[in-house]
């Protein structure tokens, strides 16, 4: 990303002591929008997935980028604490639950028809304030070293049985485990979902800090199991191809097969509204929705972009029947429910 | 600048702005607290946090322990028995400061972790059920006794050397055998240099982050991260937060209390202890010394090297250099301003000492009490609402290692004045000399080593600051030390070795530049003891 703005806040580093700093500060400048002035992106998908995607934007459309990584929770909680006082331009989210619950709060403008029109109404939000950029679908990742496909549980209810105590591996404080478990609410209510966070707690599993960590530990053999999204395994299988892993389904309608999408909103505070909306554009055109297909091993949303054909297709992993926009409503209470539920901290 | 006289105005502003800003985190922590509902503080009845509480006072505790048996018995080795190369011990034991902690525990993990070589041949072993589990309590022991061994073997090694041989001679001389002797005369008079070594050790266990985050064992500091990271009502993490500072306090009174009336033992005799033969004790000494610098220190060198260059990580020199250079300017940053922010409390505290001075040395102070997670979340809360241009900037960020690390820049400015004294600059002044020109003409230069050491000490912390770097950083802005972090949250163990050898290549020259030779420095009461002694006091 850019790098003289970094390096010239290091030079002004020397000069500018804390005492003088709290008085000063520039605020945005008002009026035109500054060309050299970063787009700022709050990124809840990790650099490795998606660094080369912003470089690329960089490269066409000379706009230099900004990205704040971190979990997409975590951001969509930064935001929210910073209450459209920060500086960020857009929210790039790995989940539908953080976007929404950043729009939620009002922190989000409005998209016009004709930008969203592309992806299909239930891949984004009724209310246009963010829209989906990729597909992605949960998965049970195991290891194939000591399970085979026939052994798997068909629903995600049966891994919450003892027979899986000390062998299951997530991330419980990543967006889109969190996302799942507010589908698994909508589905079948607070109580059900309280008890199978208590039973899979029982379970003594072991909770890594995302995805990827999910999948390195299966791979360690530290777990046999682990809740994951389907298209990390592709990442990891590129660089190691005899990776003993593999990704199982659940069947159709399980809140464990919930089919979610990656997105992206345009956020009130940022300075460059007009480079953000060129983002957007971006992301949902066709330069954007290959790179989805091709290089992340996710599902493009636009029709004519074919996903890879190694991949289940689509239409055929049926996910529970909730809508992606009240994931986010819900998203706050989960976080709080996974947490109480001694999973999250 | 007399005791009674009127405070100079040039001074005393300074000195009040700085310790009026260091304790805005606290402050606004508190309020951010109290401003909860009684939601966030629920969080306290959760039979979770017990649990949490629980892990974190057995893992101070323990780490504490640990570290005082392991640094006593080196400084006991080194200063009282013929062990073989003691010379050279004495400098190998202090080494493991050059590795940081979380460095120590990603070493511990590639060596030790599920699916490493090690972890292999253990589960090939006929009869064996797994490994052993590296990870939660065992691996942040560990890696956590290796780091803070060194506190506690530093100050006890230069307390042995100021014992009065005389007495221990005496009580020999009355039938005492020698380990009795130790027991009963020796170990008395060095216990407040044991004990404040102890006191760092737990200190620094009790604000850990990035140990006992690669470890995954939840206590304090890595659950309020959690909780700030994924509750969208931040107020139970600031809850938490006031927790830890008041685990903090718990255990300064503590060790006050224990501490009682003692006082560390007077100027260094002339002459030699006695030096007893350790016989046939000799090879399991040198054995036990071995194994405490082998994992403190050789361990974690030879494993982030052997990851490095067969780990398949892919060597970028370039990505590594921004990362480095912006490490290293933020640590001089942060050297320079803390200087400079102690300088007019350390002048008002010893030239003008009166209840008002002590009070401000006393109050910037506070950031002993304040773990890095705390002092982060008190910024962002406060930024947030009421300095956003500040919100994620560097200047920020550099403020946050003010707070945490002036009492380090305090110290050595406070003792360096008490030893440079006011006669000379008074006399210069009768020459006709300002103030501020007598000061800088004659103290000033007499100062320099004593400040330089205290930015030494100032730089190191900052390098390896990893919590409130992660909170306050600007977007697009990475340290080794968040290199080492990003890259370790991804279980790409051999790609985080490279930034974090780079970042024991940019510590390791300032720690051996303020250890120094250890006969020399290490020896109290010559000029070059200062800083040494200052490394651990001030930790």
């Amino acid at each position: 990303m850019s790098r003289s703005p970094r390096l010239a806040m290091l030079f002004a580093l020397a000069a500018i002591g804390a005492l003088a700093a709290l008085g000063c500060g520039g605020e945005p400048a008002p009026g035109p929008e500054d060309p050299r002035a970063p787009l700022v992106v709050y990124s809840g998908r990790a650099e490795n997935l998606v660094g080369e995607l912003f470089e690329r934007f960089e490269r066409t459309s000379g706009i230099p980028v900004e990205v704040r990584y971190g979990d997409s929770a975590e951001l969509a909680a930064t935001l929210g604490e910073e209450g459209g006082r920060g500086r960020a331009d857009l929210f790039f989210a790995q989940d539908a639950g953080s976007l929404g619950a950043v729009a939620n709060q009002g922190l989000m403008r409005e998209l016009p028809e004709p930008v969203v029109a592309p992806i299909p109404e239930r891949f984004r939000d009724p209310e246009r304030r963010w829209v989906g950029t990729s597909g992605r679908a949960r998965v049970v990742a195991y290891d194939t070293r000591r399970l085979k496909a026939g052994d798997l549980p068909q629903s995600i209810f049966d891994f919450a049985r003892p027979e899986w105590r000390g062998r299951i591996g997530f991330a419980p404080t990543n967006a889109s485990f969190q996302a799942f478990v507010s589908a698994m609410r909508l589905e079948v209510g607070d109580e059900r979902t309280r008890g199978w966070l208590a039973a899979i707690d029982a379970n003594q599993p072991t909770l890594l800090e995302n995805n990827i960590q999910t999948l390195e530990a299966i791979a360690r053999g530290e777990v046999e199991v682990g809740l994951v999204n389907h298209y990390y395994l592709y990442e990891l299988r590129a660089e190691r191809p005899n990776l003993p892993v593999e990704n199982h389904f659940l069947r159709p309608g399980d809140p464990g097969s919930l089919v979610n999408v990656a997105g992206v909103g345009e956020l009130r505070s940022g300075a460059r509204p007009v480079a953000a909306r060129r983002f957007v554009e971006f992301l949902v055109g066709v330069e954007g929705q290959r790179y989805f297909a091709t290089d992340t091993e996710e599902y493009p949303l636009v029709r004519g972009v074919r996903p890879d054909e190694d991949l289940r297709p689509l239409e055929e992993i049926q996910g529970p029947d909730v809508s992606l926009g009240a994931l986010g409503e819900k998203l706050p209470s989960t976080a709080q429910m996974i947490s109480e539920a001694g999973l999250g901290s | 600048m007399s005791a009674g006289g009127r405070l100079p105005l040039s001074l005393a502003v300074p000195a009040i702005a700085t310790a009026a800003l260091v304790t805005l985190p606290l402050a606004y922590l508190v309020v951010r607290a109290l401003g909860g509902g009684p939601e966030a503080w629920a969080v306290l009845a959760r039979p979770g946090t017990a649990a949490v509480l629980g892990r974190t006072i057995l893992l101070v505790a323990s780490v504490a322990l640990v570290a005082t048996a392991v640094g006593v018995a080196m400084a006991f080795l080194v200063t009282r028995t013929d062990l073989p190369g003691r010379r050279w011990w004495t400098v190998a034991a202090a080494l493991p400061l050059v590795v940081p902690s979380y460095v120590a525990a990603l070493a511990l993990i590639a060596a030790f972790g599920p699916g490493s070589p090690l972890a292999g041949a253990v589960d090939s072993l006929p009869g064996v059920e797994g490994a052993p589990d590296v990870f939660g309590y065992p691996g942040a022991l560990l890696a956590l006794t290796a780091s803070t061994y060194p506190y506690v073997f530093l100050l006890t090694a230069a307390a042995l050397r100021r014992v009065d041989p005389a007495v221990e001679e005496a009580a020999r001389s009355l039938g005492r055998s020698a380990f009795d002797t130790f027991r009963s005369v020796t170990l008395p008079l060095v216990r407040p240099s044991v004990l404040a070594g102890a006191l760092l050790a737990a200190l620094y266990t009790l604000s850990d982050f990035g140990v006992v985050s690669l470890m995954r064992h939840d206590v304090l500091t890595r659950v309020i991260f959690t909780q700030y990271r994924t509750l969208f009502d931040r107020t139970p993490a600031a809850v938490l937060g006031l927790v830890l500072v008041a685990l903090t306090v718990l255990i300064l009174v503590l060790e006050a209390r224990a501490r009682g009336g003692a006082r560390p033992a007077g100027p260094p005799s002339g002459r030699p202890a006695t030096i007893h033969a350790l016989g046939r004790w000799r090879l399991p000494a040198l054995a036990f010394c071995a194994v405490v610098v082998g994992l403190g220190l050789v361990a974690p060198v030879v494993v982030l090297v052997g990851w490095a260059a067969f780990g398949g990580a892919r060597v970028d020199g370039a990505a590594l250099l921004e990362p480095a250079v912006t490490s290293l300017g933020l640590g001089l940053g942060a050297a320079v301003l803390a200087v400079l922010a102690a300088l007019p409390l350390a002048l008002l505290a010893v030239r003008s000492p009166r209840g008002l001075t002590r009070a401000l040395e006393r109050v910037a102070y506070t950031g002993n009490a304040l773990p890095g997670v705390v002092v982060a979340l008190g910024l962002v809360f406060f930024a947030v609402r009421y300095a956003v241009p500040l919100y994620q900037t560097v200047p920020l960020l550099v403020f946050a290692y003010l707070v945490r690390f002036l009492p380090q820049a305090l110290g050595g400015a406070h003792s360096a004045l008490l030893s440079v004294g006011s006669r000379l600059e008074e006399a210069a002044r009768g020459l006709g000399r300002g103030p501020a020109g007598a000061f800088a003409a004659v103290s000033l230069p007499l100062l320099l080593p004593g400040l330089a050491a205290s930015a030494a000490l100032v730089f190191l912390s900052t390098v390896k600051e990893l919590p409130a770097t992660l909170l306050l950083r600007p977007t697009g802005l990475d340290t080794l030390a968040t290199e080492v972090w990003t890259e370790t949250s991804t279980a790409a163990y051999a790609e985080a070795a490279i930034p974090a050898l780079a970042l024991i290549v940019l510590c390791a020259p300032v720690i051996l530049a303020l250890l120094g030779a250890p006969e020399r420095r290490l020896e109290p009461g010559r000029p070059g003891a200062a800083p040494a002694r200052r490394l651990v006091e001030q930790a």
